[in-house]
């Protein structure tokens, strides 16, 4: 489905990502971790497309297309999905009122009938069973005053509406609770299938009880220096990044 | 040299005035010779030259007269979805025979009023403006709200604009509002002009106590206009006025709108909104006036500047030593979407009294990057995206429109703007 080969890309001049490889079937949920600013975010970004990180070396293809070469949008109408680390707070767009706009224009690259407002408002209430999400946060404006914790939930609840086939969770967890952190999992877990895949971009393994990872990946200065199953998150979060820092460093100055 | 402050610029219409108001005018003529022109360096029209851009575009000076209007132009000129009064006007003029015939109100040219109190709340020694207006307008139009009225339907002031060869077109209008009246006015112009024009405008608001008094104003007219406005309302006891401002082109446009709040517990709000794009030059300056407690007042101005457009807002707000309890909220917020677009913001706080709350701020950025590829990253296309954002963005002021149908209309406009030009 996704297969990501020598990629890198740089901001501002300053290379980030350093040579990614990463195959993804479907069916498949991969766990991306690493300490702090080694690049996790940033190959969500370039996923995604954001237009701020130049992309210097190597291809991104999804499911047969130069994902590279499509603008954001169509990356969305294609079935990558981005949940933000950061979910951006728009005042005077309502929730509901984008999320309109957002389907429809998925529907139409998709070849469907645009959903009309009956029709639109019965999918909204379905899937915001599936993230527990309140009615009252989906007539305010977009994240606007959301507690962290609410716009992560939103996120999956967005996700859940634009039933896309890559997922790409970018710290989902951070700054949930124990009970956000159930229900936002089995949210996740109940829009999985055999033909979508994951990729949960974590710091903790705690979300990994919730969301099991077939592949565990530890990114650190824009590279992937280890692979493993999920027990190799078992063993970072025993042991932590220091032991894959000093092998990776001892490496490089060899 | 500027020959615009010299003395002379305008004395073939200082001469040509009616002989009506004599007193009004001959004062307004003293103090408009006292005054001139506003020079370059004149603080209060700093960043906005109306005389050098006069000087520029417009060669020979003469008052417009009324000139024909037909029943079809003026159907045809109403917004869609407007229910109500039209109140009519050719080059200032007001045209009764046109206009709708309302029981119990008091509409008629103000040549018929020779005693109304012009000048009397747009002050000559204000502005060198108003001082040419008042010496010099032709005719304009008085309106009377009797007492306890609630004119449920809005009026629409319906001006037609032809202005040839240098020709000034200076409406006036008085409006009277008596105790515990209600009434809304719409006001906007159709331009007929081929040529530049220049159009200096005056409209004095009187309102009694407990009164509620909307007006609204979309500047939609002409890309040739040269414009001045003074827009003055005293308020009383107990009372509310509420202003609306929208501009989307003219040449350059000057818009002095100034609320005297002169009784306890009432409220001034005004806003504005300025999307600009070619080379338009819009100067919002506003004024309110505390001089009592108890009293409040709001402000909303927001632009988007495109291509080589300016933009400008100065809101003073003064309370006065007495006005304690005064609440006085003011905020300017521009989004340039070209590098070439200038905004010039400046609020100005005088606060003579110590028992206030009195809060500013003014922003200009650009578009919000990251919430545009929040959008597009959910599918939605750049273009789209970008015009949700700026719509959001606008449309903190268009709610403030209780007009259903006019509101309609402005969202309308604003959205096909923002959809195509930007
Ligand atoms: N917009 C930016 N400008 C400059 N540096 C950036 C920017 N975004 C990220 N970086 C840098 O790139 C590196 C990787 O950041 P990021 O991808 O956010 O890491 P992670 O998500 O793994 O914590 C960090 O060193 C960070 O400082
Ligand atoms: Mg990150």
């Amino acid at each position: 489905m996704l297969s990501i080969k020598n990629l890198h890309a740089s901001i501002e001049g300053t290379p980030i990502l350093r040579g990614i490889n990463l195959e993804v079937k479907p069916g498949e949920v991969h766990a991306i971790m690493g300490p702090n600013g080694s690049g996790k975010s940033t190959l969500a970004s370039v996923l995604a497309g954001r237009e701020e990180y130049e992309v210097t070396e190597g291809e991104v293809i999804f499911q047969g297309k130069d994902l590279l070469e499509l603008s954001p949008e169509d990356r969305a109408r294609e079935g990558v999905f981005l949940a933000f680390q950061y979910p951006v707070e728009i005042p005077g767009v309502s929730s509901t009122n984008f999320l309109r706009t957002a389907v429809n224009q998925v529907r139409e690259y998709r070849g469907l009938e645009p959903l009309d407002a009956v029709k639109f408002l019965s999918l909204m209430k379905e899937k915001m069973k599936l993230v527990e999400i309140d009615q009252k946060l989906l007539s305010r404006s977009l994240n606007e005053g959301f507690s962290g914790g609410e716009k992560k939930r939103n996120e999956i609840f967005q996700m859940a509406m634009l039933e896309p086939t890559l997922s790409i969770l970018d710290e989902t967890d951070s700054g949930l609770d124990i009970d956000a952190l159930r229900i936002v999992s089995n949210g996740v877990n109940q829009l999985k299938s055999d033909k979508t895949a994951t990729i949960v971009v974590t710091h903790y393994q705690r979300l990994l009880d919730y969301i099991v990872p077939d592949f565990v990946h530890v990114l650190y200065k824009g590279r992937i220096v280890k692979s493993g199953t999920k027990e190799l998150a078992l063993e970072l979060e025993e042991k932590g990044y220091d032991w894959i820092k000093d092998e990776v460093d001892s490496k490089a100055t060899v | 040299m500027s020959t615009l402050t010299k003395q002379d610029t305008f004395n073939s219409i200082l001469e040509g005035a009616p002989k009506n108001f004599e007193s009004e005018r001959t004062l307004a003529k003293e103090s408009y010779f006292a005054q001139g022109l506003p020079a370059l360096k004149a603080e209060e029209y700093k960043f906005t030259s109306i005389a050098k851009k006069l000087e520029q575009t417009i060669e020979n000076f003469s008052s417009a007269q009324a000139f024909e209007v037909s029943d079809e132009l003026v159907k045809s000129s109403i917004y869609p979805g407007f229910e109500g009064n039209v109140l009519v006007f050719s080059n200032g003029k007001f045209l009764p025979e046109l206009s709708s015939n309302i029981e119990g109100l008091e509409i008629s040219a103000l040549s018929e009023k020779p005693e109304t109190a012009i000048g009397s709340i747009a002050k000559v020694e204000k502005d060198a403006f108003a001082a040419l207006n008042q010496a010099s307008f032709v005719d304009g139009a008085f309106i009377s709200v009797p007492k306890k009225s609630q004119v449920e339907k809005p009026f629409l002031l319906l001006s037609f604009n032809k202005s040839n060869e240098g020709q000034v077109i200076q409406p006036r209008i008085w409006i009277e509002a008596g105790d515990f009246a209600e009434v809304t006015f719409i006001d906007q112009s159709v331009d007929l002009s081929e040529t530049s024009y220049f159009l200096n405008k005056v409209i004095e608001i009187k309102g009694g106590v407990n009164t509620h008094i909307r007006y609204y104003r979309i500047q939609n007219e002409g890309k040739n206009s040269i414009e001045v406005s003074n827009i003055e309302t005293d308020i009383q006891q107990d009372s509310r006025f509420t202003s609306v401002n929208i501009s989307l082109s003219g040449d350059m446009v000057r818009n002095n709108l100034n609320l005297n709040l002169l009784g306890s517990n009432s409220e001034g709000n005004m806003y504005g909104l300025y999307l600009l794009n070619g080379k338009t030059h819009v100067d919002n300056h506003t004024n309110v006036d505390h001089t009592i407690p108890h009293a409040e007042s709001n402000e909303l101005y927001k632009g988007i500047l495109a291509d080589q457009s300016r933009g400008v807002f100065n809101g003073k707000i003064f309370v006065r030593q007495d006005a304690q309890k005064t609440n006085a909220f003011q905020q300017n917020n521009n989004i340039l979407l070209s590098e070439d677009a200038v905004v010039n913001t400046k609020p100005q706080l005088e606060i003579w009294a110590d028992d206030v709350k009195c809060s500013h701020g003014c922003t200009t950025g650009q578009l919000d990057e990251e919430a545009l590829f929040y959008l597009q990253a959910r599918g939605i296309d750049k273009t789209q995206a970008k015009g949700l954002l700026l719509y959001a963005f606008a449309g903190e002021v268009l709610e403030h429109i209780e007009e259903d149908s006019f509101r309609e209309y402005c969202i309308s406009l604003v959205q096909e703007r923002l959809g195509s030009k930007f």
